[in-house]
């Protein structure tokens, strides 16, 4: 069944009145995703796209069941549009709005506790790409068709990345059960940590490609998680090995300011606990293989 | 964003943080008046420069005479103050602080940093103070104290209180540590910073506390509610490469090699680079060219990477998600002939649009080298180095 979203899922669209928004969803809707509302304030009662738009996320939600909501909403107001779907009952939502403001997001995270971890909304993002379960749906700026179905996750913070993987494993004949980009910000609603969870528990993954980056804490974490409770393969790709400390390579995240934040060191992390660690980017589709070929075998 | 240690004194002033009395100067006649103004016999002369190690690298002087002081910052100002913290070539000096002697009598460490392990602002102090954190956490481990802060009620004064005690001050000084440490918070969450460090915070012969250098950093994606903090902006503190690009929506970042690279998300850019690396070259660059990419965004790219007299080899890989290859290539195509470029391009382009744009590059007629995989990409960008004499 993959994980986060479905054929079945019902997805709503918070700001799919504005030209991004629409397009993205236009694309959506013709691979086969659910798309069954619009959220943008002051438009309720307009159509989009043969679809509703309603004013509040609540109000979406009463009518039509929407489980899910992919935001397309800028910097300054994509906090509060969080913030809104978690209270509307919304069990993933998806940002892929660059530049928020990191005390934001330290509020949305702080916001979302107040749920019980059974109730809490999955936030990906934001800065990411998005998730898409190749065949069966998606919520993100991705282009769908270099995915192919089948039963390998892919977890990353780099969107183009992650493309980059997906077409490399596709070529030797490896599909995707569910690809989550987790965003290239300091601070993010899901960790890798939280994916793996996610794609430890779900039939449909048999292995998962984990791809990071310079910068911040997370691989760490996800290291610590796959050594004491995962049972399915972990390859992984860690990019910046030739980035310099102190300078901000593109993602406002992807900066070296902290022992074991760097490639070298990161890559030692990961091989330490097992994790076959892909020697460069051009490897990851094949280091995958390697090690499919090795779980049949044994 | 990074500031001055004179904007950040000001600013943490306005929040109620104790700093010396000082006064700014740009020319030497300056600085020997704002010596005469402040009055006293000692001053502590220092270039105002966005970078730390200035005291080691000669960029700040004590100074007994209105004479010296003229003498220090005629050597100093319009010099490139080259420190432990910058590149080479150093950083220009062109703003002067003059300050009141202080009196010395214990120097501690206080800084506000986001700890992307908790999600939320930290605090960190030492009774350590006046070297580098990096020093304090190898050389004096224990002294540091860390606390991190709940953003739904913020900094919550026995926190500030148990800080003082844990620093080993007494009397009157815990009633102004409690004061400093909130008015750093204060100013780090109104105005939203990414640090605030104050090293030293020092303890006065008197026993009073005095941040005697202040740093601050600011988020960049916050800037456009806080005007007053964009407007502190330096350029003159920049990298011009960089900044240019910036202003264009580019991200860039100057490095050492010798192959420039055009690439779109930080991800696959930072993986471009490893591989340039992997393969026996050297990137001269990153560079994200960001979604949605229009032939004019591709050509700025190239002028960006052009203006680095180093490159010799362009790399160009893009993997189009909301990107597409066709426009990509027209941008190609169009810097290519408008550059009157002679070195080698390497183009390797994959997803949105792929064949068309593929089909601009073959029928364009141009020498480009083109590349279907990654690690192909790279093999032919560091083939394609000119022969260097050794």
């Amino acid at each position: 069944m993959a994980i986060l979203i479905d054929e079945n899922t019902k997805v709503v669209v918070q700001g799919m009145s504005g030209r991004i928004g629409k397009f993205h969803a236009e694309e959506m809707i013709e691979y086969g995703t659910n798309v069954v509302a619009g959220v943008t304030p002051g438009k309720g009662g307009e159509t989009v796209l043969g679809r509703p738009v309603f004013n509040t996320v609540r109000e979406a939600v009463e009518a039509t069941g929407a489980e899910a909501a992919l935001l397309f909403v800028p910097p300054p107001f994509a906090a509060d549009a969080m913030m809104e779907a978690a209270d509307a009952g919304i069990r993933t939502a998806v940002s892929v709005t660059d530049g928020i403001p990191a005390q934001d997001m330290m509020r949305v995270k702080r916001f979302l506790r107040r749920y019980p971890r059974e109730k809490k909304m999955q936030l990906i993002g934001p800065n990411c790409a998005g998730v898409i379960s190749p065949g069966k749906g998606f919520m993100g700026i991705m282009p769908p068709h270099i995915y192919m179905p089948g039963r390998v996750g892919i977890v990353g913070r780099s969107g183009t990345l992650g493309y980059e993987a997906a077409s490399q494993m596709k070529a030797l004949g490896i599909g995707v059960s569910t690809s989550v980009g987790i965003g290239g910000d300091p601070i993010n609603g899901s960790s890798f940590r939280d994916i793996l969870e996610l794609f430890e528990a779900d039939p449909d993954t048999d292995a998962v490609m984990l791809i990071g980056e310079i910068g911040g804490p997370q691989e760490a974490e996800a290291a610590a998680y796959v050594e004491a409770h995962m049972k399915k393969p972990v390859v992984a790709y860690i990019a910046g090995l030739s980035a310099p400390k102190g300078r901000k390579m593109g993602h406002a995240g992807a900066i070296i300011s902290a022992f074991g934040e760097s490639a070298q060191e990161k890559v030692e992390i990961l091989s330490a606990v097992g994790i076959t660690v892909a020697p460069n980017p051009s490897a990851m589709g094949q280091t995958m293989a390697d090690v499919l070929a090795k779980r049949v075998a044994a | 964003m990074d500031i001055h240690e004179h904007q950040a004194k000001e600013i943490l002033a306005g929040f109620g943080v104790p700093v010396p009395r000082g006064g700014l100067a740009y020319s030497p006649e300056q600085a020997a008046f704002r010596a005469r103004e402040l009055g006293g016999t000692g001053w502590v002369v220092k270039a105002q420069v966005h970078a730390g190690g200035r005291g080691e690298a000669g960029g700040v002087k004590v100074c007994k005479s209105e004479h010296e002081v003229y003498d220090f910052a005629k050597g100093l100002l319009g010099r490139q103050l080259v420190t432990r913290q910058t590149d080479q070539n150093g950083k220009g000096v062109y703003r002067l602080w003059v300050e009141e002697a202080t009196d010395i009598a214990k120097e501690l460490y206080l800084g506000f940093v986001l700890d992307r392990k908790s999600e939320r602002i930290m605090l960190v102090a030492s009774s350590s103070g006046g070297m580098e954190i990096e020093e304090i956490a190898e050389e004096d481990p224990d002294s540091l104290v860390r606390m991190v802060v709940d953003p739904a009620h913020g900094l919550v004064e026995y926190q500030a209180r148990e800080l003082a005690f844990r620093l080993g001050l007494t009397g009157d000084q815990i009633g102004q540590m409690v004061k400093a440490v909130r008015a750093c918070y204060r100013a780090y969450r109104d105005l939203d910073a990414t640090m605030v460090e104050i090293n030293p915070l020092v303890i006065t012969g008197s026993g009073d506390l005095v941040a005697l250098d202040a740093k601050m950093s600011f988020d960049t994606n916050a800037l456009y509610r806080r005007p007053q903090v964009a407007a502190l902006r330096d350029p003159s503190q920049e990298d011009s490469r960089e900044a240019m690009a910036h202003d264009n929506g580019l991200a860039y970042v100057g490095l050492d090699g010798d192959i420039g690279c055009i690439i779109n998300g930080a991800g696959l850019a930072m993986a471009t680079m490893d591989m340039i690396k992997l393969s026996g070259g050297e990137p001269a660059n990153f560079l994200d060219i960001g979604g949605g990419a229009s032939p004019e965004r591709v050509m700025t790219a190239f002028r960006t990477v052009l203006s680095d007299p180093n490159v010799s080899v362009i790399l160009v890989n893009i993997f189009a998600g909301i990107n597409r290859c066709d426009w990509v290539a027209k941008g190609v195509v169009e810097a290519y002939k408008a550059e009157g470029l002679t070195l080698p391009v390497v183009v390797r382009l994959a997803g949105t649009n792929v064949d068309e744009g593929r089909k601009i590059i073959d029928e364009s007629g141009l020498p480009l080298i083109t590349a279907e995989t990654l690690a192909e990409a790279a093999e032919k960008a560091v083939a394609a180095r000119p022969k260097k004499a050794a």
